[in-house]
């Protein structure tokens, strides 16, 4: 805990920690102008924020595939789901900021590789299957994850992670409609769906985090209401739900420990590659230089772009500035002439 | 209720009720030779700057204009599916074998849609001529005689409104921003300035299309005007430069480079896999 945080909780006074302890305690939500610890903020802000540059990251694998894809509909879909997820990214952006910290802040936190994002989308997309595998995998997983989240105990997140939801179940369906044609298609699609099928599962099932047992925050984030079930419980939720769908796309899972245990009721899965997985997030992914690459150049690219709004939102204020001051400068000029007129009329007047 | 109920003729129907690709197809109706030919042409406009302008998605200056780029881009692969659809009525081709299996000296767009996108300037000044130019005619080919044309054009004139608005509002911000932004998208109006001839070149096909087709050649003037009136209030200048040379039949790509890369990228996949849905 740092320094500042610790004045910041010592200075709340005793009514404000217990309205928060009382807010957590009826599971009601908290919102921005509540008092809240400098840890729960803090926390929050990591979470929401790197949850928001998942999204603008993971625009990248499959806006490549935009130019590519091949059936105008499919076209049409996949550049609707990429806009979508920018659209995620600004609300989470916004839902962010509720906690005190400016979106350029936080994107600077991105650029400068000090911010997270997941690590799933350092894998490569590399073929139109893969557009089938993120939508049913990735976007599944998201689902499993995020759908708990619609009731986190901060106001403004849950809210955002409400329409995220509805947005993310419409792209799941998506990539299960691409399997399934891929699947039902020829032999070489068959073999592509299964081929992104196999490279896409386990860091699917990666994306819930660490086993419980690694995870630190879970437990801090659990009391407080942000995080309703661990890493492992959504993991298996997530295995459970998917193994059916696998069955119904006539596709493997590659894992040959996975089946059905009749006394726990649930899949046994086997054990993921964490080393991995811990490689993936130090930055040794496949695609972690070429995805910081190209969310770094588009914003230094753009740089002159945005220095030109903002230049014109200045001089448009100037000028309605310059409009209103010259405004009331006519009306007071008017008087002076209607004054001078007047004046001038005595003096006739007098002169007469 | 279908748009082809009433009549044989594509080219008398009732009321046009097509509101998606699906819809047109499932009309069941044809589009005479030389209305598909037409509609080719708006078509493949929509779909190589639809191809064009997708590749901002992930890359635009601002996330406000990922999505803002990304709407244009999905609003005129909507505008293409619609088109592609009914002209392909004519020959029993889907939207998809047009899109994907038309080799380059087949497909009829304008160099402008073409061209590449460039930096943001050069993006926003083809926008600007594409839009203004667009909005002109599909404001007229909503009284063609044809009521499928009509009614994409209908549906596609609420959109392209957008498009112009968005266009307009760059124009100004970046010729009344900063010096850099002035001078980006006054070299992008200058590259892009050359093939505005094209999208006005009336063929022999317009005279055959009377009532159905627009001239394009009528939405010169009223396009131009509203173009230099924007530039100038933008402080911007009109470029004063030569006019790319036309081919013999306009959009028929024989002076165009640019077609066959765009085409190699979008129609590679689906060529590797000839005969596969998706």
């Amino acid at each position: 805990m740092t320094e500042q945080t610790t004045t910041a909780d010592q200075a709340a006074t005793t009514a404000e920690q217990q309205h928060f302890e009382h807010l957590i305690s009826e599971d009601s939500r908290v919102e921005p102008r509540d008092w809240m610890p400098e840890a729960y903020r803090k926390s929050l802000t990591r979470q929401v924020s790197q949850h928001a540059h998942s999204e603008i990251i993971g625009m990248q694998p499959e806006a490549n595939w935009i130019t590519r894809a091949p059936s105008l509909k499919r076209k049409a879909v996949l550049m609707a789901k990429v806009q979508d997820e920018a659209g995620h990214g600004l609300y989470l952006y916004s839902a962010a900021e509720t906690l005190g910290t400016p979106r350029s802040v936080l994107n600077e936190q991105l650029l400068s590789g000090k911010a997270k994002y997941s690590s799933i989308f350092n894998y490569p997309a590399r073929t139109w299957a893969d557009m089938g595998a993120i939508g049913w995998l990735v976007d599944g997983a998201a689902i499993c994850n995020q759908v708990p989240l619609c009731r986190a105990s901060y106001g403004p997140y849950g809210r955002a992670m409400v329409r995220i939801c509805k947005e993310e179940s419409f792209h799941q369906r998506q990539g299960w409609e691409i399997l399934y044609e891929l699947s039902h298609g020829t032999e070489a699609q068959k073999q592509m769906a299964q081929d992104a099928v196999n490279r896409f599962y386990g860091p699917a099932l990666q994306m819930f985090g660490p086993p419980d047992a690694d995870s630190p925050n879970s437990q801090q984030s659990m009391q407080w209401n942000i995080k309703r079930f661990s890493n492992d419980e959504l993991r298996q939720r997530f295995v459970d739900m998917i193994v059916p769908q696998a069955e119904a796309l006539g596709l493997t899972l590659p894992d040959p420990d996975l089946k059905w245990n009749e006394e726990r009721g649930h899949y046994d899965y086997g054990q993921l590659d964490w080393d991995e997985f811990m490689s993936v997030i130090k930055g040794s992914g496949p695609c972690n230089v070429q995805r910081m690459k190209r969310r770094r150049e588009a914003h230094a690219q753009g740089a002159w772009v945005r220095e030109a709004a903002e230049a014109y939102a200045q001089r448009q204020a100037r000028e309605a500035a310059e409009a209103a001051a010259a405004a009331s400068a006519t009306d007071a000029e008017a008087t002076e002439e209607f004054t001078v007129v007047a004046g001038r009329g005595s003096a006739e007047l007098i002169g007469a | 209720m279908s748009a082809f109920a009433s009549h044989d003729s594509a080219t008398k129907q009732s009321a046009g009720v097509a509101i998606t690709a699906e819809e047109i197809a499932e009309t069941g109706g044809r589009a005479p030779e030389a209305v598909a030919q037409y509609a080719l042409r708006l078509g493949d406009d929509a779909l190589m700057l639809s191809q064009r302008l997708g590749w901002w998605i992930s890359r635009a200056p601002e996330l406000e204009e990922d999505i803002a780029l990304g709407n244009i881009a999905l609003d005129l692969i909507g505008h293409a599916r619609f088109l592609l659809t009914y002209a392909g009525s004519a020959w029993g081709k889907t939207e998809d074998e047009l899109a994907y299996f038309r080799n380059e000296e087949e497909f009829r767009s304008v160099r402008l849609v073409e061209q590449e996108n460039g930096d943001f300037g050069q993006t926003i000044a083809r926008q600007l001529l594409f839009s203004f130019y667009q909005y002109e005619l599909y404001s007229a080919l909503q009284s063609s005689t044809d009521q499928t044309l009509a009614a994409i054009a209908d549906k596609a004139l609420k959109e392209v409104e957008y498009h112009q608005d968005h266009a307009a509002q760059w124009i100004l911000r970046l010729g009344l921003g900063t010096e850099e932004s002035k001078r980006r998208i006054q070299d992008g109006l200058y590259y892009m300035w050359p093939y505005l001839d094209e999208l006005f070149a009336d063929e022999p096909l317009h005279d055959e299309l009377e009532g159905i087709a627009v001239r394009p050649s009528t939405l010169r003037e009223r396009t131009l005007e509203r173009v230099t009136a924007l530039l100038a209030e933008a402080e911007l200048e009109v470029p004063n430069v030569a006019q790319a040379r036309l081919s013999a039949a306009p959009r028929d790509g024989a002076y165009s480079e640019y077609r066959g890369y765009i085409l190699a990228e979008m129609q590679w996949l689906a060529r590797q896999h000839p005969g596969a849905t998706w």
